[in-house]
């Protein structure tokens, strides 16, 4: 049985007919071919499919593990995946980090490293370093060890800062 | 000469006799750090892995018919209900593909045909229109099988009384220098014999013997093993894999299903992450026997994650027992080191790790008298493949920690033990080589300085009357690539009409940064800016060949074909201009892409010569497009004694390194939090420094996690714990609080710009150095991996009043 469901993705707006057992990450992946966002378990347990979700209704996203999200249930929601964290090839300034300091190494976790790393800095603009390791509890990385990641997303709060500065 | 020639090492014929000047080689990018050439395609998504191609509506979604039972015949399979079913097009079995395959021991085969041997074995694949027909089909497989008692301990696998796993064991075809033992469940018997044994006990003051214990280990890459397969109307086939190893999987695929190699033609774009699982073949075969029936329709095959926990390859769990004798001022006289590998259902690539625990089994130590076996095991557990570290963190676990002991019972320093015995210059390895230079004293003492080893542990956060205790705790390594004697690497450098170079290599990033590393080292040999360097991913169809990107040995053989194909190119091009403006080729050079002449003080782009070629003065051409090509092969190693292992030189190199670490343990719940490790490693030449200190961080942490919290619990040969619930991987939590990075260079003689490979050995003293820190913290001495919490806990209640 398809439904069908009304999505903004990165900005742009969709009317998709979805199987209902398929998943949030399926249709991101399959239908709209936005491959950023990896499936690493299928059983929200590594982060690698994590998106940036605004539930109808609600007034800010989070992120949300996208393999544990029944298609129908995204109808009305507002998406950002990593196709949607660059602006007119600007990257984010968390995505420079992760350049400058080294933080990808095989980069299959990164995408969604990177989602929820711009979900704790819109939360919290300058988030302690337990914070930021807490933050990211979810995301197995099985490369890099951590450190640089949250190297990056500490340059990436003072970028932020001076910014609003 | 060049300097490949004067290291004995195999050098193909430049384009002339001429050989580029020593002066020209300026070292201006070697050590230093640009960033990952591919990191914009990987922080905006748009790195494309295999899963992420598309083979659009026509892609069959394949699935694999597992072994619920851990030993049995296979007495019937009927495929009949699956075939029937609509949105299927493609069953098969062992009986389409009967023959066998392995990379050093021919004893595995795509599909089980007449018995299985470990919960997981593939019995058969089907390809159907979507994933949910597929999983129904695979349902509707019926398998009746007769069980046979099953072997779930290496000890008892080497003991007459197992049960034999493969009878067949005697005619099976290996590599020659592996022993595999018929009529019994040994399939490798590697043997070391040195020196007088009764002597060495008799110079010792103490002789202790000890049992550690290694559990099987899920690498857990974060993608895991997907491929999709083709079949043209020409018959030709395409895999596109996530593998470390296209040649090798174009290799055994071919000769599995008998095609012509020009036949298979693998494609391997990024990867996400490997650390061995991905090296050799394990369930590609598979996707190309469905692929050769479905009719020129694309078959696509992608592991779960509880397929990838025990379907693919595991890293081998290992049971040793180590005897050491050593004198009272610490010097070791004698080792006796027997070592039990739980090899698993198939040993085909596990062979040659026991064959490698075997050549390095005294640990980076200076030891008279040794007798050593390596047995590998079979056992009807998940098969046992190659892991970072072959086989080095599983022996460093026992032999690491058994040095703290026998220092211990000495009243001895375990860094000073560790220094006084530790392999130098000229000293004889266990197996009769003679030792490169190495920085491994230098990697312990800058290790035990960085950790403070001779000042008390940092004070604790609560202060005192806290239930916390901390210890500090350090582990010594060495590890050569264990590959065959003559792995090859080649190198393709291309000129583009503007100036900029395209490197063809057969290598595989799978997150080390090889892109990088050889992107430096052309733009080096070259004369180029590394922004005008472009480094294709694996096409077999156009890149050279390439052994396999396993053994941490890409940054030394792969970088010595890429930066002689460079320096090859480069001659070319100079010899073109020195002609065209009539002067010496030893006054020309290349700089910043631009042909420059130290007399003349003339200078032309490359642009306008590399593939156009140049202008004589009389208006006649010369030159033309610019194809530089390099090889690498050692031509060094030699065979080992089948009885003593003895031979002059076993392997290319080793490379050597020490972590120290600062542990603090909670009595009261057992838990060990990592505050610091130290890593220091002798790399030979850093060419990208900071590449270089996240594989060292990468894999302390790698190692840590596996120390700490990892294994795979198998209950009669059943996984009990295939998801990332029950199989916890250290988080961003867990890791240790700082990672501190320190290289030694002590260059190799026959490595680009004298670097070795250092990929690996970064996980391979971690574990120990945290056991002998837990050690120090609460004197407990955990033998068995990994120091859970409740087994510290456990130790700490024994020792309670
Ligand atoms: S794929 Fe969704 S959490 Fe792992
Ligand atoms: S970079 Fe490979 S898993 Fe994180």
């Amino acid at each position: 049985m398809n439904h069908d469901i009304h999505l903004i993705v990165n900005g742009e707006a969709y009317l998709l007919s979805v199987p209902a057992h398929h998943t949030l990450l399926q249709v991101l992946r399959e239908q709209l071919v936005l491959t950023g966002t990896k499936n690493g378990c299928e059983a929200g347990e590594c982060g690698a499919c994590a998106v940036l979700v605004k539930w109808p209704g609600a007034d800010h996203a989070e992120p949300v593990n996208s393999c544990m999200v029944l298609a129908p249930e995204a109808d009305g929601a507002e998406i950002v995946t990593i196709e949607g964290l660059a602006h007119d090839e600007q990257l984010d300034p968390l995505q420079e980090a992760f350049i400058t300091t080294g933080a990808t190494q095989c980069g299959f976790c990164t995408p969604g490293i990177l989602v929820n790393a711009r979900a704790l800095l819109d939360r919290t603009p300058d988030p302690s370093e337990t914070e930021i390791r807490e933050a990211l509890v979810g995301n197995l990385c099985r490369c890099t060890g951590y450190v640089r990641i949250i190297d990056a997303i500490e340059m990436a709060a003072r970028a932020g800062r001076e910014v609003a500065r | 000469m060049t300097r490949d020639q004067e290291s004995g090492a195999r050098s193909q014929e430049s384009a002339s006799s001429f050989q580029l000047p020593a002066s020209n080689r300026k070292h201006s990018l070697i050590g230093t750090s640009p960033q990952r050439i591919e990191g914009r395609a990987k922080v905006t998504g748009a790195a494309t892995y295999v899963d992420d191609m598309q083979f659009g509506p026509n892609l069959l979604h394949g699935m694999l018919k597992h072994s619920p039972i851990p030993h049995g015949i296979i007495v019937r399979i009927d495929v009949s209900k699956a075939r029937a079913l609509p949105g299927v097009r493609v069953v098969v079995t062992g009986e389409d593909f009967p023959g066998y395959t392995g990379l050093y021991l021919k004893d595995r085969r795509i599909f089980a045909l007449d018995r299985v041997r470990y919960v997981g074995d593939t019995i058969a694949a089907v390809a159907a229109d979507t994933p949910e027909i597929a999983q129904q089909a695979v349902d509707l497989i019926e398998v009746e099988f007769e069980p046979l008692p099953g072997v779930f301990d290496p000890e008892f696998g080497a003991s007459p009384e197992a049960p034999l796993i493969h009878p067949e064991l005697g005619n099976y075809e290996a590599v020659p220098f592996i022993f595999p033992q018929p009529g019994t469940n040994v399939s490798n018997w590697m043997k070391v014999r040195k020196g007088d044994m009764d002597k060495g006990w008799a110079e010792a003051d103490l002789v202790y013997e000890h049992k550690y214990r290694v559990p099987h280990i899920q690498h857990v890459p974060l993608e895991t093993h997907v491929c999709v397969a083709q079949q043209d109307v020409n018959g030709k086939i395409t895999l596109w894999s996530s593998s470390q190893s296209p040649f090798a999987q174009r290799n055994l695929i071919a000769k599995a299903l008998h095609i012509s190699h020009s036949k298979l033609r693998v494609i391997t774009p990024y990867v996400g992450g490997g650390f061995g699982c991905k090296a050799g073949v394990s369930m590609e075969g598979a996707a190309v026997a469905l692929a050769m029936n479905a009719k020129g329709r694309p078959v696509k095959l992608r592991m779960t994650r509880e397929e990838e926990f025990y379907t693919t390859f595991v890293r081998q769990g290992l049971v040793a027992i180590i005897k050491m004798g050593m004198t009272q001022e610490g010097r070791i006289t004698a080792v006796h080191n027997r070592f039990y590998w739980d090899g698993g259902a198939s040993t085909e690539y596990g062979t040659n790790i026991t064959r490698a625990a075997g050549y390095s089994g005294t640990g980076p130590y200076y030891v008279p008298n040794i007798h050593i076996d390596s047995l590998c095991v079979y056992t009807n557990h998940p098969v046992g493949g190659a892991m970072r570290g072959f086989g080095m963190p599983e022996i460093h676990w026992g032999i690491e920690q058994h040095i703290d002991q026998m220092a211990e019972k000495l009243g001895l320093d375990p860094v000073q033990v560790r220094l006084i015995n530790c392999l130098k210059d000229g000293d004889e390895t266990l197996t009769g080589m003679i030792m490169h230079p190495t920085g491994l004293s230098q990697c312990i003492q800058k290790a035990a300085e960085a950790i403070g080893w001779t000042s008390p542990p940092a004070p604790l956060l609560e202060g005192e009357g806290s239930h916390k205790r901390r210890g500090k705790g350090l582990a010594a390594m060495w590890k050569a690539p264990a590959m065959p004697p003559n792995p090859g690497s080649s190198a393709i450098v291309r000129m583009n009409e503007d100036g900029t170079a395209t490197v063809s290599i057969g290598g595989v990033d799978i997150g080390q940064g090889a892109l990088t590393a050889m992107a430096q080292l052309a733009a080096e040999g070259l004369g180029v800016k590394i922004e005008d360097v472009r480094v294709n991913t694996v096409d077999t169809d156009y890149s050279p060949y390439e052994w396999q990107t396993v053994a941490s040995r890409l940054t030394w053989s792969m970088g010595n074909a890429v930066l002689q194909a460079a320096e090859n190119a480069k001659l070319q091009i100079l010899q073109t201009v020195a002609e065209a403006w009539n002067e010496d080729i030893n006054d020309l050079d290349i700089i910043d892409g631009q042909v420059v002449s130290y007399r003349s003080e003339e200078s032309r782009s490359l642009r306008d010569i590399a593939v156009y070629g140049m202008q004589r003065p009389d208006g006649t051409w010369i030159g033309g497009p610019v194809l530089g090509r390099g090889n690498f092969m050692p031509e060094y190693v030699t065979p080992l004694d089948p009885e003593t292992g003895q031979g002059p030189r076993a392997v290319v190199h080793f490379t050597t390194g020490c972590q120290a670490v600062e542990v603090e343990v909670d009595e009261e719940t057992g838990e060990v939090q990592v505050l610091k490790i130290v890593s220091a490693y002798d790399v030979g030449r850093a060419i990208n420094p900071d590449m270089v200190r996240t594989q060292m961080e990468g894999g302390a942490v790698q190692g840590m996690s596996t120390a700490l919290l990892e294994g795979i619990i198998l209950q009669n040969g059943v996984p009990r714990n295939p998801n990332f619930t029950d199989y916890r991987i250290a988080t961003a939590v867990d890791a240790p609080l700082e990672l501190e990075s320190i290289i030694v260079e002590v260059p190799q003689d026959d490595g680009p710009f004298g670097a070795r490979g250092v990929g690996e050995h970064p996980m391979v003293p971690t574990a120990p150095a945290i056991a002998n820190a837990v050690y120090n913290a609460v004197g407990i001495r955990i033998d068995s991996m990994p120091i859970t919490s409740e087994k510290v806990w456990r130790e700490l209640a024994k020792t309670r009043p």
